[in-house]
């Protein structure tokens, strides 16, 4: 525990953005993901389906009604 | 610097957003489900067609089916909210790990939900023609798009006049800007009022409160964990107290 004290700390931290080219591969991949799961929540077998019958719907039926979507 | 820490990130995000769905799911258990209840005896009163067998029993729907809903809900804001604090981030002025966490959860919150949820709220089961579901999702979507689009320009503006106006008047100018274009998007888009002749007032208001009260936990949550688990990415710092290591 001797060095534990040692490293000087920046009085003043200025963030550093993450560089857009580094970003951007995620955020279109894992966004577009994210946007599936936030569907298949919120839309599927309401106002469009795709796949068929009404289990997805009933299944989260309640969650959907009280996250705010339009469940049927 | 690099894509490990946008994973990380985004891992961290989405665990916090499943830690944030965990604690919205026991509050839409203990206030949500009695209005949603409410609401289907309401329906089964009513409807002259209701009464076949159900695919899903009403006890699965408000323990497992209300937990799967939120959870993967969670994770999935979890992760659309890490992405965007990662671009966020030494962005939008001088705000470290856990500020920026918390304003993304508040735009989030408010920009996703709360501004959306005043033109189209939350219906319970009963308010809602099953025929009209298209256009109401379709409404619904359209004023979240515009929401956020609004909240992202707001946000330009915000730092476009801050040079010269300073930051409260700036912050000030560009917050009017915003009511001023949600309030013109909502008097033109077309009402979403179908609630049924006799639904009860009070059912239909705790309903409401309560997907608020889903919602604000969730964002909250989501925020304060997420704050937490960015910081220790971003400003990992060694244990400077020795009280602290002394106790331990």
């Amino acid at each position: 525990m001797a060095q534990s004290t040692a490293a000087p700390m920046p009085t003043i931290q200025t963030v550093t953005p993450l560089p857009l080219r580094t970003l951007a591969p995620w955020a279109v991949f894992f966004g577009v993901l994210m946007l599936v799961l936030l569907y298949f929540v919120g839309a599927e077998q309401g106002a469009t389906a795709v796949l068929s019958g009404e289990g997805v719907h009933e299944w989260v039926h309640d969650s959907r009604h009280l996250l705010g979507f339009p469940c049927h | 610097m690099n894509s490990v820490t946008v994973r990380t990130l985004l891992v961290r995000g989405m665990l916090a957003g499943l830690g944030a769905g965990v604690l919205a799911f026991v509050f839409a258990y203990l206030v949500g489900e009695g209005p949603v209840n409410a609401a289907i005896a309401f329906e089964e009163a009513n409807s002259h067609e209701h009464g076949g067998e159900e695919l899903v029993s009403r006890s699965l729907q408000s323990t497992a089916g209300l937990a799967t809903g939120l959870l993967v809900f969670g994770v999935a804001i979890g992760g659309i909210a890490a992405l965007a604090f990662c671009f966020a981030l030494g962005r939008i002025g001088r705000f470290g790990a856990r500020a920026t966490a918390a304003l993304t959860a508040l735009a989030g919150f408010l920009l996703l939900y709360l501004v959306p949820i005043l033109k189209y709220p939350a219906n319970p089961p009963a308010v809602g023609d099953p025929d009209t579901i298209g256009k109401r999702t379709l409404l619904f979507v359209l004023m979240i798009a515009l929401s956020v689009l609004l909240g992202i320009a707001t946000v330009l503006l915000g730092r476009r006049l801050a040079p010269a106006w300073g930051n409260w008047n700036a912050s000030i100018a560009a917050g009017t800007a915003f009511v001023t274009m949600v309030a013109v998007a909502m008097a033109v888009l077309p009402s979403g009022d179908n609630t049924p002749k006799g639904f009860p007032a009070t059912d239909l208001w705790e309903f409401r409160t309560a997907s608020i009260g889903i919602q604000a936990v969730l964002w909250a949550a989501f925020g304060l964990l997420f704050g937490f688990l960015a910081e220790r990415v971003l400003e990992p710092r060694p244990a400077r107290s020795p009280a602290s290591t002394v106790a331990a």
